[in-house]
């Protein structure tokens, strides 16, 4: 790829007192940094407001005649219905602390991508019409008009906001400027103003199963592909249940697992565990994907899409429902399912049937993060490791925000990691866990035509990889979230080339030590592997 | 700084008014009884109506912003506090938050140069909004001096220790010098930072200079320009029992005071200022992160359309036969 941003980055932070009023809404769409708008062959299907074709450089978005009263009351609604959406617009004090923990802000020195700034867009809509100083006073009290500049400008900004939660955490009042994202990107639908990279897998989601629209056969083929190349790599069948009645467990994973690279070298490590191990699972192909692209645009999008995992966990009469590497997937599994979906009064309390573990932090959801399952068997010696194996990696680990910010799974991936491989190093202390900085491209944002702003909001990420690889040479960072598999590889490119990106189950399958299985020359890439290590229990 | 200077002329006609008011003719009452009164009124009925208004509002998902390791397997040790497991550690965890300004002890500051990004340690916004708080505490605990009788027991000790650099006569108290030095820090820093000067509002300065304004005609009257206080308690005391008395000669700081206090009371509870809210009421810092747990029930949880495996079924099913895969076929047709 040719440089995209000026070869080093142009980024100004606070150096110079940025030009012009920020009421003023006006935006540049400026090629690289928006994503495209959703095609009505999508939102058609899904019975969403406003199908039509335009684009965001359009002058005219072909906004419904009262599309300022459907925001309004949209609003108006939704002040009523989230505490979080009516306080967060009440109690910011603009003490700027959140200002630059924002990668998009680092990242393009935009004033606007600061959080607060960023929440101020709608924040001023709110005082103007549901506030009395705001009706009364005008902008002297910090109040704007809803007009369309206003709505492109919050399409602008707030599409160039991954939902990290990365401020809230330094907000004084946990002003979780995510929230406030999610609730603006809902208005927005309401006028049917939303972005193709994320209605599209909604849409295919929804009536396929999965975000590609990869229909049950030909789900089936790629895990008999699968099969195949474990075949090669470990000499032993070994079989992915799709749709079986009666296993004890349903496992659910982004389907980028099983479509899309480095993410395959995952599931490939979760298929030699189960197998190992003799795990009694099935996958879905009905629910074949525990991504939810619909978190990226409203809540019932969201709670449609996921409604799928419970509903085929009740149907196929598992016991429990085991989860894989993904961000946002995990962000809903954890924070939103239970309360949407549930309650899973159908299903049992999950139970590891090799180390008879509880999951006493599941069991009203149900649901266990494969990382807590596998950090599990690890402590309880149920399998084997061979670290020798991953001796060409050296590895670093990138938190991925919502496991990080919206559930704390910190320890269990750096358990399973550390046992991998040997060579393991952890980024600065405050780039890591809640720290942790974004990909750079969640919530709907790692599409090509917006590749700059990517670029751009993923630079403080990089630089810490950087920093790491300077100092100690590391090659491979490892994540567990589907997003950042599939864009973390970019940015590395861009700006830390030659640092791969891997899965903690790739690892883990290269190092897990099998019975019956042939000796090992390759890891799961079909790389050989170095010779002579000893066998690490 | 259009901002700036509508909210510095706004407080300084404001201090004009309550200087002069002593000159008009029901002046004097206006501002020693009137306002006061109308002010307490506002102040508690406005916070009651703010707090009321959140508090009624749904939370429809638990949505902690987790800080550290979650409980998840016996043997991890825990983030208790940062990523509480249940009500009371999510209680602590705020309380800490009130007392301590934790969150904004995390900051930093972060800088591009030469193609990478630095941080450094940022803590005088945490250590000036902590001063700033914890002074306007004590001196408001210090004030209850005026309006009770006898003095509580804890003020004489709260003087004693807050004036213990005994320098001058009446010895300077040190809060008074930390809610100034704290005030000026944060205006400057507004003024100073581009980005921040660049989103600030009316209300941001006008809040500080407010603030600043009660401050020092406050302080005026003890190091300046003395006033009676025992007058100013006679007349204190007679408000809050409600037989009100206007002071006969009122001193023209008393009255600026009283007018800016009265100002800021009226003010808070329909401005930023009600932010003490945030710390106790926001979902991202009072809930526990037990979510996979404990249910969370949502009040308004509706129901929305789904695509149902049936339905999806019927789509695949003949492609799903070829390929070998189990269809529940027979069981649909409900
Ligand atoms: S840290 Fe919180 S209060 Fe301060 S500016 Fe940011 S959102 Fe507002
Ligand atoms: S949630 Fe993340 S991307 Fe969005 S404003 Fe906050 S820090 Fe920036």
């Amino acid at each position: 790829m040719g440089p995209i941003v000026a070869d080093k980055p142009a980024i100004d932070i606070e150096l110079k007192a940025p030009a012009g009023d920020w009421r003023d809404a006006r935006v540049e769409f400026r090629k690289g940094t928006f994503s495209n708008a959703s095609l009505p062959k999508d939102l058609i299907p899904l019975g969403l407001p406003n199908p039509r074709k335009w684009q965001p450089t359009d002058l005219d978005w072909q906004l419904p005649r009262d599309w300022q009263r459907i925001l309004l009351e949209g609003m108006r609604e939704r002040l009523a219905r989230y505490r979080s959406f009516r306080l967060f617009m009440d109690v910011c004090v603009r003490c700027g602390a959140c200002a630059d923990k924002c990668h998009f802000y680092l990242g393009s020195g935009d004033p606007k991508n600061m959080p607060f700034a960023r929440a101020e867009l709608v924040r001023s809509v709110y005082r103007r019409y549901f506030t009395t100083s705001g009706r009364l006073f005008g902008k002297l009290a910090g109040a704007r008009e809803l007009t369309e500049d206003v709505v492109k400008e919050w399409f602008y900004y707030f599409y160039q906001c991954t939902e990290c939660r990365r401020c809230s955490i330094y907000c004084p009042f946990g002003i979780d400027t995510a929230e406030i994202t999610m609730i603006v990107r809902e208005l927005l639908s309401l006028i049917g103003v939303s972005t193709h990279w994320v209605t599209e897998p909604a849409a295919n989601c929804y009536r396929v199963g999965n975000h590609l629209g990869i229909a049950p056969h030909a789900f089936k083929d790629g895990l008999d592909f699968a099969r195949d190349e474990l075949r090669d790599i470990t000499g032993l069948d070994i079989e992915i249940p799709i749709n079986r009645k009666g296993a004890e467990v349903l496992f659910v994973m982004p389907s980028a697992d099983y479509f899309a690279t480095p993410h395959y070298y995952t599931l490939l490590g979760y298929m030699m565990l189960f197998k190992e191990i003799g795990l009694d699972f099935t996958v879905s192909a009905y629910a074949s994907e525990g991504g939810n692209f619909g978190l990226f645009h409203s809540n019932d999008l969201m709670k449609r899409l996921n409604a799928k995992i419970y509903a085929e966990a009740k149907r196929l009469g598992v016991k429990w429902i085991l989860g894989g590497e993904c961000g946002h997937m995990w962000r809903v599994l954890h924070q939103y399912m239970d309360t949407m979906n549930g309650p899973a009064d159908f299903l049992e309390v999950p139970v590891s049937p090799l180390t008879g573990t509880r999951f006493e932090n599941a069991v009203s959801t149900k649901m266990v993060h494969i990382c807590e399952f596998t950090a599990d068997l690890l402590y309880h010696e149920k399998i084997k490791l061979d670290r020798t194996r991953n001796d060409a990696y050296i590895v670093t680990y990138h938190d991925s925000c919502n496991p990080a910010r919206a559930m704390g799974l910190l320890e269990e991936p750096r358990y399973v990691l550390e046992r991998s491989c040997n060579h393991f190093h952890e980024m600065p202390a405050k780039t890591i866990r809640e720290y942790t900085f974004c990909c750079g491209s969640g919530a709907g944002l790692g599409n090509d035509e917006n590749m700059e702003m990517r670029l751009r909001g993923g630079f403080p990420r990089a630089n810490a990889v950087r920093h790491v690889r300077a100092e100690h040479g590391v090659n491979l960072l490892a994540c567990i979230c589907a997003i950042d598999k599939a864009t973390l590889p970019t940015l590395m490119d861009y700006w830390v080339p030659g640092v791969q990106v891997a899965g903690v189950h790739e690892l883990l399958g290269n190092a897990l030590v099998m019975r019956g299985e042939k000796e090992r020359v390759t890891n799961v890439r079909g790389e050989p592997l170095a010779k002579g290590g000893a066998a690490d229990g | 700084m259009k901002a700036l200077a509508a909210a510095a002329a706004l407080v300084a006609a404001l201090a004009i008014a309550g200087a002069l008011a002593g000159a008009v003719p029901g002046g004097a009452a206006a501002v020693t009884v009137v306002l006061p009164y109308v002010a307490f009124c506002t102040l508690l009925g406005g916070l009651t109506w703010q707090v009321w208004r959140w508090a009624q509002t749904p939370v429809p998902y638990r949505i902690p912003t987790t800080c550290g390791q979650q409980r998840s397997l016996p043997w991890i040790r825990t983030a208790p506090i940062d990523n509480p497991d249940n009500g009371i550690m999510a209680a602590i965890r705020v309380v800490i938050e009130a007392l301590t300004f934790r969150s904004l002890l995390r900051n930093s500051r972060a800088r591009v140069g030469a193609g990478r990004l630095e941080f450094s340690e940022a803590r005088l916004l945490w250590l000036a909004s902590l001063v700033l708080h914890w002074s306007l505490l004590v001196i408001v605990l210090r004030h209850l001096r005026f309006v009770f009788l006898p003095t509580p027991f804890f003020v004489p000790t709260l003087d004693a220790v807050d004036g213990f650099l005994r320098i001058g006569a009446p010895p300077l108290l040190i809060t008074d010098v930390l809610v100034l030095a704290a005030l000026l820090y944060l205006l400057g820093r507004r003024v100073a930072t581009p980005m921040l000067r660049y989103m600030s509002l009316f209300t941001d300065y006008f809040a500080l200079l407010l603030l600043l304004g009660i401050a020092l005609s406050g302080m005026a009257m003890r190091y300046v320009a003395p006033v009676n206080l025992v007058s100013v308690k006679e007349f204190a005391l007679a408000l809050v029992a409600l037989h009100p008395l206007v002071p006969a000669a009122p001193s023209m700081l008393l009255l600026v005071h009283l007018m800016l206090v009265s100002t800021l009371a009226i003010y808070l509870p329909f401005s930023k200022l009600v932010h003490f809210g945030g710390v106790f009421l926001s979902p991202t810092r009072n809930l526990a992160n037990n979510s996979r747990r404990v249910r969370h029930i949502n009040p308004w949880n509706h129901a929305v359309p789904t695509h149902t495996y049936a339905e999806w079924e019927a789509e695949y099913a003949e492609k799903m036969k070829l390929a070998g895969l189990p269809v529940d076929g027979a069981d649909r047709g409900g």
